[in-house]
């Protein structure tokens, strides 16, 4: 018979809880019903600070967090549960619903902690806990930005790991935030006081006014500002407050049922997760294990797990909870795990403190020096991911050299890493787990090993190591472009870059594989890289029988054999005399015709000995090549813009048409598209563009790595509020960084989450300069822009390019016998023939 | 250029002329219409080899293969439709992604800077 499980809570604990059970409840044992506060589905808390680069719930979504296939499942949104009665087994919402149980799990999470400073309530004093709360915080931070003169400031209540978040994320907004934090360093409960000040130096640079030692005192509300006090006497002229001070379960309902509560708070439990009720369990950060309340994501997945498990009869025990944590904060990496304050009993701490470069490392290691206890990294953490499973294990290397800038624990290897060693903690996946998959599972990617193991899925930090054990287990991850080359396509864009080969035959000579002469893989990659260097026309000499078929008649090929032309429409604006143009070729050449989704017009159906007329039409009309058959630019897609708009800001037609005439011709790994909306309310779909531009009241949002297709991309937030200069100087940057680094056929989304750092290490290299090849980027796009010209003119223009375009070399003129066309809607079609006589063999 | 040009004594009937040899340009190859109403794509390795196969990919029915990318695997001379990208040997016509597809294979000759097509 089927039970009744109720769950109170619907955070990423409840969600797991869920989603644990119902992938084992083979016999259908338990319908659940879930009764939530918060109006959306649960949703990746621990990620909450990366709402602020978007503003989009959707990359916070955890997967079918709604249970729509799932006729077991019932979640209600949106109305909390106000009562519990325990004789009855039944719960009362807030709207008044009840709802009887068999087992009822409580999974309340926990609240912020707002200490009591006079003043805290006042309009401008927020929490950071859910995205409700970031939506508030950024319409206030909107709010100062309107007729805000000088710097923005705000006080960020907490300098733990929560309130620096908050900080970048009040940084991002344009704010100026304080950090007032009790403790006497950042991030006590991480860090030690030599982490700590390393920690504070690198927080300062980055304009942050760090106050330690001290607390609020008093808020008060003067003429729109707000005017804090603080303990040590500071006054804090401010537009906002946020408290980030820590958590406190949300225990207010058990204690209403009666249940034992923590004397720190927190719903009692015993190693089950049982409460002083038997048909009723706590889980999470509202539950109180041993005296303890786990604030982590990974000791609460745990308590779900064996929660499930022991609802299904599988009694399992807690297995104990890693508060490891490794972040990177406002750019400053940094890692704590195991006993970090060294205070087990003779514990010894190996410190390694190098103020030049920036980093702190501590190791606490036992008594005898052999076995790691713990450790704080500030700076580089680039040896978390080896330290942190060998916590509680015999140490591979004196403590030392395990700290050594050369090598260091990396250089210990992945090998000395016992199996049972867990590489994700998040998902409690250990090394044998992972390997196994490799082995016998056939995971020869890091996304194959995600989806077999769950490993990676949740905070990301091992994926780093998921690589180093693919390579340790003896999975060749090539980057060779075919067998012709062994080099990757940016390897081959340098070599030829840097050595001035300008020829194929050349560059397959000296950088090949033995005798080869390519194939329909690298000759493309090395007609593009050519093309982006500015080696004439694409066309011209040996160059020709590099290029796909599309690019060697500089159009679209289609199924039966014709191309399709699409001349360029920048901006997708166009004047009625060139429209009637299209037409009249349209007619004239019998082409069918239809809008395209890049905002211009493909015209069907003409034959290779019909694309230089046509052209000649369509150059002397003033059109050029829309490049809709190269990997090259396409469009730069637009709204109306203020012109016209009645809700326009900024002109996105005149930018849309600028950088299309700007990139048009670029040669690129993919094809490139991109988009420029007048508001907000972006009609112009930019964030689903490799670049798209969004327009703010005081300048434009640049956007970067968005696509359709199949796998739909939403574009990220490179930069905000900026000029024009300052924009089309960046978007220079990004796509030649792409063009000369990006894989074969890799689009932008894609690149940049190959990248190590991703899109902060995006940001560096092309708005900070961190490489120093900015100056090199700036001058090959002018070099580009210089050197454009269309290349269908180029055709036009050479009769010996012209020559190529016929249909039959011994009879030119003849037409093609295999092409027919019937008519549909009006319009022509092609004829199919069926498949001709393939000659079996 | 003429349509019907005399074939020279050395060759068997059924030859028809092409282009000028030097029309065809290595790894560049062209389409030529035989009497027959058929189609070779003529190619030309980098070697100086050359080849004629039929010029209908057999994948899209589409008449491209002289359109397509001309190359190696391993060493085999090959041209790639431009279709559906599967590579032909151009020496027997077979189809080296999918076993028991071919294309016709045609005879060629190059006498005094002409090229010349004879049936299968």
């Amino acid at each position: 018979m089927t039970r009744t499980l109720v769950v109170i809570g619907y955070g990423m604990v409840g969600h797991r809880l869920v989603q644990h059970l119902r992938e084992r409840d083979d016999q259908n044992a338990w319908r659940v019903v879930v009764l939530a506060e918060e109006d959306r589905p649960a949703y990746d808390r621990v990620s909450l600070s990366s709402y602020v680069d978007e503003w989009d719930a959707d990359t916070l979504a955890l997967p079918d967090a709604g249970f729509a296939d799932d006729d077991l499942v019932t979640v209600r949104l949106g109305d909390p549960v106000t009562t519990i009665d325990r004789a009855s087994r039944t719960v009362t919402t807030r709207a008044g619903v009840r709802q009887s149980y068999d087992e009822l799990v409580l999974a309340t999470g926990s609240d912020p902690f707002v200490p009591p400073v006079p003043g805290k309530d006042l309009p401008g004093c927020f929490v950071y806990r859910t995205i409700d709360d970031l939506d508030r915080i950024r319409a206030a931070a909107e709010k100062t930005a309107i007729g805000a003169r000088g710097r923005r400031a705000a006080m960020v209540v907490g300098g733990g790991l929560l309130g620096l978040e908050a900080a970048n994320a009040l940084r991002g907004m344009g704010l100026s935030p304080h950090i007032v934090e009790l403790g006497p360093r950042l991030m006590p409960l991480q860090v030690d006081d030599g982490g700590g000040g390393l920690l504070r130096r690198l927080v300062e640079k980055l304009d942050l006014t760090v106050h330690t030692g001290t607390s609020a005192k008093q808020i008060v509300a003067d003429r729109g500002r707000l005017l804090a006090t603080l303990a040590n006497g500071a006054e804090l002229d401010l537009d906002l407050v946020v408290f980030s001070a820590g958590v406190r379960p949300r225990d207010q309902l058990a204690r209403e049922s009666g249940l034992d509560i923590g004397e720190r708070g927190g719903v009692v439990v015993d190693s089950g997760c049982h409460t002083s009720d038997p048909h009723i369990y706590a889980i999470g950060e509202c539950a109180c294990l041993d005296g303890r309340v786990y604030g982590l994501v990974a000791p609460g997945y745990a308590m779900a797990e064996l929660v499930a498990d022991g609802l299904l009869g599988a009694e399992t025990g807690f297995p104990g909870a890693d508060t490891s944590t490794k972040l990177k904060l406002l750019g400053v990496d940094v890692a704590s795990f195991g006993d970090a304050h060294a205070a087990a009993e003779e514990a010894l701490e190996v410190v390694v403190n190098d103020a030049v470069s920036g980093t702190y490392k501590k190791l606490v290691v036992s008594d005898d020096g052999r076995t790691l206890l713990g450790g704080v990294l500030v700076g580089d953490v680039a040896d978390y991911a080896m330290l942190r499973p060998l916590v509680g294990r015999a140490l591979p290397a004196d403590p030392a050299a395990l700290l050594a800038p050369e090598g260091g624990a990396a250089g210990v290897g992945v090998d000395a890493l016992p199996d049972e060693a867990q590489i994700c903690t998040c998902n409690a996946v250990t090394k044998g787990a992972i390997t196994g998959a490799i082995r016998d599972q056939g995971a020869d990617t890091v996304p194959k090993l995600k989806s077999c193991t769950n490993a990676g899925t949740t905070c990301g930090s091992c994926v780093p190591m998921l690589k180093t054990l693919l390579n340790s287990c003896g999975v060749e991850q090539s980057t060779a472009l075919c067998e012709h080359f062994t080099h990757s396509r940016a390897e081959l864009f340098e070599i030829i870059r840097a050595t001035g080969v300008r020829t194929f035959t050349e560059l397959i000579a000296k950088h090949g594989n033995g005798s080869g002469r390519g194939c329909d893989i690298c000759k493309p990659v090395v007609a593009s890289i050519l093309a982006t260097l500015g080696t004439g026309h694409i066309l011209s000499g040996e160059q020709a029988t590099l290029q796909d078929t599309n690019d060697h008649f500089l159009a679209n090929m289609q199924r039966n054999g014709t191309y399709s032309v699409v001349p360029r429409i920048p901006g997708g604006e166009v004047t009625p005399e060139k429209l009637l143009v299209i037409a009249e070729v349209a007619r004239d050449f019998g082409l069918y015709t239809k809008i395209t989704g890049a905002q211009r017009i493909d015209l069907f159906g003409a034959t290779v000995d019909q694309l230089p007329p046509i052209w000649k039409r369509l150059v002397a009309a003033g059109f050029e090549s829309g490049h809709a058959y190269g990997k090259a630019l396409r469009t730069v897609k637009s709204c109306v813009g203020s012109t016209w708009c009645r809700y326009g800001v900024q002109d996105s037609v005149a930018m849309a048409i600028e950088l299309e005439l700007r990139y048009r011709g670029l040669r690129s790994p993919h094809k490139l598209k991109a988009g420029v909306s007048g508001c907000a309310r972006e009609c112009a779909e930019a964030r689903g563009k490799d670049f798209g531009v969004i327009a703010t009241e005081h300048g434009w949002n640049l956007y970067v790595g968005g696509n359709g297709g199949t796998m739909p991309r939403h574009a990220q937030l490179l930069m905000s509020d900026v000029d024009s200069e300052t924009l089309i100087r960046t978007i220079d940057r990004f796509l030649m960084f792409y063009v000369r680094t990006a894989d074969r056929l890799q689009r932008t989304a894609p690149w940049i989450e190959a990248m190590e750092g991703g899109l902060d290490h995006l940001r560096a290299v092309i708005v900070d300069d961190s490489l120093g090849i900015c100056a090199e980027l700036d001058a090959a796009m002018a070099e580009h822009v210089r050197d454009y010209a269309d290349e269908w003119r180029g055709v036009l223009e050479d009769p010996e390019k012209l020559s190529r375009f016929t249909s039959f070399v011994n009879a030119p003129g003849t037409p093609d016998p295999t092409i027919s066309f019937r008519a549909e809607r009006g319009q022509p079609v092609p004829v199919l023939v069926g498949i001709p006589e393939v000659a079996a063999r | 250029m003429t349509a019907v040009r005399q074939a020279p004594a050395e060759l068997a009937e059924g030859f028809v002329a092409v282009c000028p040899s030097d029309r065809l340009q290595p790894e560049r190859g062209v389409a030529a219409l035989l009497p027959d109403g058929s189609q070779a794509a003529v190619i030309r390795t980098y070697d100086g080899q050359l080849y004629a196969v039929g010029n209908i990919d057999p994948f899209s029915s589409a008449a491209v293969l002289s359109r397509g990318i001309v190359g190696d695997r391993s060493g085999v001379p090959v041209v790639v439709s431009p279709v559906y990208k599967q590579a032909f040997d151009l020496r027997s016509g077979s189809c080296l992604d999918e076993a028991g597809v071919s294309v016709p294979v045609y005879r060629v000759r190059e006498i005094d800077g002409m090229v010349w097509v004879g049936a299968p």
